[in-house]
């Protein structure tokens, strides 16, 4: 069977800066996976690889075993390409994102990206645009009359899902900001998904509000089958909620294992704390 | 909300029709040359075109100013559509009479009869004008939508003033007749006749803001890589933003080829756009409402109210010295000024009329609680 996600020495390089770095990893079904490092090691970089943002350097990337990007150094790249496996792929494959949203993967975004003239609801309804039946003619004259209202209900229920109900009409953008993210996963979910990636869920949260979000990302999963893929600062939050971890530095892959392993790892401990170049 | 959406579309329902009696009555009591006749239907068809801009730049969030190209090409089709084959003659007097041998209204009068074909000829000449529109448009929007902003703005800008050059081109003068004047085509009818036809057009347009494609629209407009993110082609929805804005625009320019009688290229300069642009910035970006408001309060105020300001004598003061040919214009441009100090976001900001009724009555139902 394939891994839902699959990363296979995914490289993405910036002019000569490579930001990720021969990358590979998988994401199995209804798996919680986090991908660590320290700021500016590249996670966020191949998050929007994965999402269809930024279209990889070099490598492969497939979902469900379908082929959702891959590409090799071209053009100017071709000269300047610093990374490995040139040659290897021969193939260009690129979506851009709504595609692979509309495929079944959705994500948040690490500083919040929220419709900011809607309110809460209108959020989530908008996102269920990707999934309408109804085209143009019949939406404007309001043929679509059943979809809309099961809409409506829908995202009404997404609300009361993450606990936005009581503020579905206020302004997103007025929301506090652990609403807020949590508006963002309401979102993502209405887009009906299989695989979500949630870049620092966490981010700016105190540690009880962590503690309600590795709840809630664990009910989310089981309750509509999702596969989690998450980026995260938050050691407490990723060593709780993950079945497996990566850890990338410099965007290349240091290590990979069930929480355990990962906490042990001294190169891990080496790119978080820093090693003495004395000893 | 089920509740007060009725009430809602009950009091708008109400307006139209108080708007409507009103036009009826004064289509009835005076002559059709009427400056106030004038005024509802010229703002009729700014209403049209300035909400048509409005869907683009508003709630699209796509600077373009093409808006008068697109009229253009509307008017035009219009005209070279419904001139009378007995008069075309005359009109193409230096083309042999043009190229195009029939007329809409008098094909039609032969199907329907002399009460309904003339109306029916008329109105395929708009919405064939609008689909010409519509497909320029298109053709444009292939390379002209993958730009961004102020870069989109020059760019549209730019083919409309192309447009106008073509027009006048002698080469395509047995169509278009050149730099020379379309005129004798017919008119659809007094004030009354452009209400209908505005309501319904912009009532298609409430309709499409407020459906899903009209939340994909507002998406694109907040937040470019979310709503990407969330599944919202970016391509596909700004080109068909950009169609259906510039099918209203061509239909508002048919209008406006009927409304002045006579059509040339050159009057549809780029000073055209800067005055939609105009009235929809200050009826406030994101509200068609504000547009609608807007359109009527400018020209009844530009062509009627302040008229006197360049003829001598205004509100009883008579100041031949200061009140001449220009001055009108001067104490437009402070007012706007003054509007736009004051509403920042335009009168309206982005509610619409209905957002000011509902927020009245939430107030109500708080003090209750």
């Amino acid at each position: 069977m394939n891994p839902v996600l699959k990363l296979e020495n995914v490289t993405m390089q910036f002019g000569g800066v490579i930001a990720v770095n021969n990358l590979s990893m998988e994401v199995g079904e209804g798996e919680i996976v986090a991908l660590i490092g320290p700021n500016g090691a590249g996670k966020t970089t191949a998050f929007n690889c994965v999402t269809g943002v930024y279209e990889p350097t070099n490598g492969k990337i497939e979902y469900c075993g379908e082929t959702i990007a891959e590409n090799f150094p071209r053009g100017k790249m071709k000269r300047l390409y610093a990374g490995e496996h040139n040659g290897l792929y021969t193939k260009t494959v690129s979506l851009t994102p709504d595609a692979i949203t509309r495929r079944g993967i959705a994500r948040t975004f690490q500083n919040i990206r929220l419709f900011s003239s809607m309110t809460a609801f209108e959020n989530v309804l908008t996102a269920m645009h990707v999934r309408r039946t109804s085209n143009l003619f019949t939406a404007t004259f309001r043929l679509n009359h059943k979809e809309e209202q099961a809409q409506r209900e829908r995202a009404l229920e997404l609300l009361k899902i993450v606990g936005l109900e009581a503020e579905k009409d206020e302004l997103a953008t007025s929301l506090p900001y652990g609403k807020q993210r949590r508006l963002e996963i309401a979102r993502a979910l209405a887009t009906e998904p299989k695989l979500l990636l949630l870049d620092e869920p966490a981010a700016g949260m105190n540690p009880q509000e962590t503690e309600e979000l590795t709840a809630f990302i664990r009910r989310i999963r089981d309750e509509f089958g999702l596969t989690v893929f998450l980026i995260e600062h938050h050691m407490d939050l990723v060593m709780d909620i993950s079945d497996r971890i990566y850890v990338i530095d410099f965007g290349k892959l240091i290590a990979a294992g069930v929480p355990a392993d990962i906490q042990n790892d001294q190169r891990v401990i080496d790119a978080y704390l820093g090693v003495d170049e004395d000893e | 909300m089920k509740k007060n959406n009725h009430r809602e579309s009950l009091i708008l329902a109400l307006i139209l029709l108080i708007v409507l009696a009103a036009a009826i009555f004064l289509d009835a009591k005076l002559p059709s040359y009427h400056i106030a006749i004038k005024v509802i239907k010229k703002a009729c068809v700014y209403s049209l075109v300035a909400v048509s801009m409005n869907l683009l730049n508003g709630f699209t969030g796509l600077f373009s100013l093409g808006q008068a190209g697109f009229m253009l090409l509307g008017a035009y089709a219009y005209a070279i559509l419904s001139i009378p084959v007995a008069k075309r003659a005359g009109v193409y007097q230096y083309f042999d009479g043009g190229i195009v041998k029939f007329s809409l209204p008098e094909i039609f009068s032969g199907i329907f009869g002399e009460s309904i074909g003339p109306i029916v000829g008329m109105l395929l000449a708009l919405l064939i004008g609008g689909m010409i529109a519509g497909l320029v448009a298109y053709l444009i929007g292939l390379p002209v939508l993958r730009l961004r902003s102020d870069y989109l703005a020059i760019a549209t800008l730019g083919f409309a003033e192309i447009l106008r050059a073509l027009i006048q081109w002698s080469a395509l003068g047995p169509l278009t007749n050149a730099s020379n004047l379309l005129q004798n085509y017919p008119e659809l009818g007094g004030a009354t006749a452009y209400l209908i036809l505005i309501a319904v057009f912009i009532g298609m347009i409430l309709l499409l803001v407020n459906s899903t494609y009209g939340r994909a629209f507002k998406a694109i407009r907040d937040d470019e890589v979310a709503a990407e993110a969330m599944g919202i082609n970016l391509a596909h929805h700004k080109r068909t933003a950009f169609i259906i804005s510039s099918f209203f625009a061509g239909v508002g320019g048919g209008m406006l080829a009927m409304y002045m009688g006579t059509v040339q290229a050159l009057s549809f300069k780029s000073t055209m756009t800067y005055e939609i642009l105009l009235i929809v910035v200050i009826g406030g970006i994101g509200s068609l409402t504000g547009s609608i408001l807007t359109s009527f309060l400018y020209m009844a105020s530009l062509e009627w109210l302040l008229r006197g300001l360049d003829s001598g004598k205004f509100l009883g003061i008579e100041a031949p010295g200061v009140f001449k040919n220009g001055f009108r214009m001067a104490v437009v441009s402070v007012i706007i000024m003054v509007v736009v100090l004051f509403f920042r976001k335009g009168i309206m900001g982005d509610r619409e009329l209905t957002d000011l009724l509902r927020r009245r009555g939430r107030r109500k139902g708080e003090r209750v609680e």
